[in-house]
């Protein structure tokens, strides 16, 4: 079992409904966040280009995150998921300093809180949050050992990239081109 | 502890690293959120409700957590308006409930209007006093004298006291500031008019063209998800605007307009299909009237003509016109929904509306289905009291055409003339922000001044609640039941709200305030309930469901009754015009005096140094009235002014610097506005998302922010066949110095 995330964008339209979706889910306080959408913008008028995209924890492979945790509260669960047992937590940040795509924040609780795939929600069946709300439904979610998972068949289907696929750390949040 | 915030929405140039539009932390949790972690969904409970967000009106379900806190919204599966998938401003309604700056008392004002001093006041008290006047007024004046401003689900239980009490004087601005020309247009085209939600049939269409339509900043839910799977099924989508809209970027094509020439465009793509012979001659014969006359009409608009006009080149023109026949009659050109721009917007539409009934679209899969919705009867009342006088008697002759009541005619009818018949002496306000919805300020603040009474009812303190004599706390939608939404669809469909918690505070549903008015005002014989859920529960049995059967599913469907929402190829259809056919030529316009058929004429142009004043919408906010919910203000707090970089460089403006905005009459933006230098803009135009720059400082975390378009907006352009408000011909100069007082307030 290997959980991934691939995000068409050329269907995202960037309305940060899988931002909101994830804080009310997750209780994320308001002021901070699991997931963010980046826009970037290329060329000038009129020969202009932007590309939309809903980042969070890429549930990386080789995560320096948990490599670099002292107490072992950042770990891998079932399927490659990347979290933090809040409760192992000391809060000295060492993971959000090591994280390239700085997908980790500091709860105001005091301790280090980032994306879980929607562990309580994948556990049962469920989508996750954001991957269930978004309006464009430009998000599938699935099992990369299952051949016929969603995410498996898009990812056959269509061009993808990962983002700094330089830092080594084998991403598995995919975008769809 | 660190307490940096997160950004949420990076923007980043290539090359010129990440920008953030953030502010810091807010110091404000919402009780629930303290808790720890998610919630397994079983130990939740879920209450059916439909989104009062946006018009949109979207069916879900409001969870509440184990502590029976409000916890989470999310769609109903079976909806048919959001397939079970919320826009971000669904998702975050939770926020409406618990903003904290939310009204909590009815007030009652204690200065001058405007001044926002007020005392709390009982309910009872509040209702004596409103009762008192409207009384006063009625045997003064006349009860057609009271008028009511809704944009709300509220509005139907108001809407039935003031029946009532004998006004039929009911009005949205949703309709002369927004939709109404289009629905003029098609109606005089296809005899129907579009409604809402629009039935385009997007999910299967193979060609889609926007002009000025921004799907996806505009989240108009079931559109946004159709136009997403139409991008899976590889349609063609042509966007028209001046500015690369998030739709635009997903287009095949972007036509970046100069603006205010859109119907240049049109009737040139009018003339290419027509020129070209790219239509289909026997469907034009068989349900077209008048495209002898159209032919002859558009004879010398040529492309090259347009091109001089809208800088679009010809070949592109030429194009998109075979695109658009290529898919025909699986070819929708969006009619849009804002859509008062230029003064002759319902000739504009028409041509959006010839150029659909050329490529045959009407009534076809992938073009405009024809929708349904299903008949819920009245709770029995006795008969309302016959209006003597109404809004139209301030216009004699003038605007036969519009369906629906001006808000800016009741307004205009409210500024004192003694040659008319109906003087507006009272205003019932719910649910709309009058002084940020109407353009032109300096009238709507006139109007208000001859006025005897004004009642706001909002969940919110917003600007307009400072003009309120009274205010009445209106409760969220998550707090109350409210009328069944009867929509138009593909198939019939209806759902219901209730509320998922207790009114917090003092506030109260509409349902209760109309009918605890109406009894001070001696209507009780029209409110012969002890509760709103015997009303809904009678309602429903009529239609074989209950209240009990809605509680659990939320909304229910219906077998339509009117056969396929698609018209059969050579089926004989009789359109509801005047010929029966589908009207190229308009006899209806035509008997009114204006054009049959739509004509060119060039709008005012900025000056040097001036910019065209463009607004829209941003995905996480609806109008003015989310700009405070905590939620929606952590995804955007404020908003910025889009500005090419050519430009700013010519002015010296940096990104993210804060500029002021000042209009061609002089009037400079209350607040400063960030700039945003962008190349997704033209660099005649600036943009900027409506519904920011509160002026109310009750709303604690929206106050000050950013710039309010409508402030900018005082030349509004009249479209003289049905009176819609035409915002778009205002141009702005910067200020890069904080202006002075004076300055500001001139
Ligand atoms: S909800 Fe979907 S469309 Fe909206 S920003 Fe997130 S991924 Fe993009
Ligand atoms: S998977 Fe869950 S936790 Fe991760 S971003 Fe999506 S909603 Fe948030
Ligand atoms: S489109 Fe969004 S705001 Fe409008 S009703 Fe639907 S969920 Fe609510």
């Amino acid at each position: 079992m290997r959980y991934a995330m691939a995000i068409d964008t050329r269907k995202c339209v960037g309305c940060s409904d899988c931002v909101v979706a994830c804080q009310t889910e997750n209780n994320v306080p308001i002021g901070y966040c699991r997931d963010w959408i980046v826009e970037t913008v290329a060329g000038t008028y009129p020969n202009v280009e932007i590309e939309l995209r809903s980042e969070r924890c890429n549930h990386c492979d080789n995560s320096p995150c948990v490599r670099c945790c002292p107490t072992g509260a950042s770990h891998y669960e079932e399927g490659g998921i990347v979290t933090v047992h809040h409760n192992e937590c000391i809060g000295c940040g060492a993971c959000i300093q090591s994280c390239p795509y700085d997908a980790r924040y500091s709860h105001p609780e005091g301790y280090v809180d980032k994306c879980t795939f929607c562990l309580h929600r994948v556990e049962k069946g469920q989508k996750p949050a954001c991957v269930s709300v978004c309006p464009t439904k430009c998000m599938y979610f699935g099992d990369l050992d299952d051949p016929n998972s969603e995410v498996s068949v898009v990812m056959r289907n269509r061009n993808h990239k990962v983002l700094a696929p330089e830092a080594g750390t084998k991403p598995h949040i995919f975008y769809l081109t | 502890m660190k307490t940096n915030r997160r950004k949420f929405i990076k923007i980043s140039s290539v090359g010129a690293g990440s920008l953030a539009l953030a502010k810091p932390v807010l110091g404000w949790l919402p009780k629930f959120l303290e808790s720890e972690g998610p919630l397994d969904d079983s130990k939740a409970k879920k209450f059916p409700t439909y989104c009062e967000i946006c018009f949109w009106k979207c069916a879900g379900w409001t969870y509440t957590n184990d502590k029976g806190k409000i916890w989470k919204i999310i769609g109903n599966d079976e909806d048919l308006h959001s397939n079970g998938r919320f826009c971000p401003r669904g998702t975050g309604g939770v926020g409406m409930y618990y903003d904290e700056d939310r009204l909590k008392t009815p007030l009652i004002r204690t200065n001058r209007r405007g001044k926002e001093e007020f005392r709390k006041a009982s309910w009872d008290e509040a209702f004596d006093y409103i009762a008192e006047r409207m009384k006063k007024i009625a045997n003064k004046y006349g009860p057609e004298c009271v008028a009511l401003f809704t944009h709300g689900s509220g509005g139907h239980f108001l809407g039935h006291m003031l029946k009532a009490y004998g006004s039929n004087n009911i009005t949205a601005p949703s309709y002369a500031q927004c939709r109404g020309p289009r629905e003029v247009a098609f109606f005089a085209t296809f005899g129907r008019g579009l409604g809402s939600p629009e039935p385009t049939d997007i999910r299967d269409t193979k060609c889609l063209v926007l002009i000025g339509s921004h799907l996806g900043e505009n989240m108009h839910n079931g559109q946004v998800q159709e136009m997403s799977d139409a991008i899976d099924k590889g349609a063609t989508i042509i966007t028209v605007d001046p500015r690369l809209s998030t739709a635009a970027s997903k287009s095949k094509y972007w036509l970046p307009i100069k603006p205010a020439t859109d119907l240049a465009l049109l009737l040139a793509w009018i003339h290419v299909i027509i020129n070209e012979n790219l239509y289909d001659e026997a469907y034009i014969k068989k349900y077209t009237y008048g495209f002898e006359q159209l032919k002859e009409h558009v004879k010398n608009m040529t492309p090259e003509w347009a091109y001089g006009i809208t800088t679009i080149q010809p070949h592109i023109i030429r194009e998109t016109a075979r695109e658009m026949a290529n898919a025909s009659p699986a070819v929708i050109i969006h009619p849009g929904r804002h859509v008062t721009w230029y003064g002759d917007d319902t000739q504009r539409l028409r041509a959006v509306a010839i150029l659909n009934g050329l490529l045959g679209s009407w009534g076809k899969r992938g073009g405009f289905y024809l929708p349904e919705k299903h008949h819920v009867p009245e709770f029995p009342h006795p008969k309302y009291p016959t209006p003597t006088k109404s809004w139209k008697d301030a216009f004699p002759g003038q605007y036969n055409l519009a369906a629906e009541t001006l808000a800016s005619g009741i307004c205009d009818a409210t500024i004192p003339n003694p040659d008319r018949s109906c003087n507006f002496k009272a205003w019932i306000i719910n649910g709309t922000n009058l002084i940020e919805t109407l353009p032109d300020r300096k009238k709507t603040l006139s109007a208000m001044e001859s006025l005897e009474l004004i009642v706001a009812i909002d969940t919110m303190p917003m600007e307009i609640t400072g003009y309120a004599d009274v205010i009445l706390p209106e409760c969220t939608y998550l707090e109350r039941y409210d009328d069944i939404r009867v929509a138009q669809h593909r198939e019939p469909q209806i759902a219901l709200r209730m509320p998922a918690a207790e009114p917090m505070y003092e506030s109260k549903p509409d349902w209760w305030i109309a009918k605890e008015l109406g009894k001070r005002l001696g209507l009780e014989d029209y409110f012969p309930y002890e509760n709103i859920e015997e009303v809904l529960d009678w309602q429903l049995k009529q239609i074989g469901s209950s209240l009990e059967e809605m509680q659990r599913i939320g909304v229910k469907t219906f077998p339509r009754q009117e056969g396929s929402p698609y018209i059969a190829d050579g089926e004989d259809y009789e359109f509801n015009t005047s010929t029966g056919k589908i009207e190229l030529y308009s006899l209806a316009l035509e008997d009114e005096g204006f054009d049959p058929m739509p004509v060119f004429t060039a709008h005012p142009q900025p000056e040097n140094g001036f910019y065209r004043l463009i607004y829209g919408r941003a995905p996480m906010h609806t109008f003015s009235r989310t700009s405070n919910n905590p939620n929606l203000h952590d995804l955007m707090d404020e908003n910025s002014v889009w500005i090419n970089p050519k430009v700013a460089k010519l002015w010296g403006i940096k990104n993210d610097q804060y500029i002021w905005l000042k209009n061609q009459d002089g009037i400079v933006s209350t607040f400063a506005v960030k700039a945003r230098v962008t190349e997704r803009i033209r660099w005649d135009s600036v943009y900027i998302v409506h519904g920011f720059g509160h002026a109310n400082k009750r709303l604690s975390r929206a106050f000050g922010n950013g710039a309010s378009d409508t402030q900018l907006i005082t030349n509004v352009m009249t479209d003289p066949i049905m009176g819609g408000t035409g915002m778009r011909g205002n141009f702005v100069t910067f200020l890069t110095e904080e202006p002075s007082k004076e300055e500001v307030e001139s």
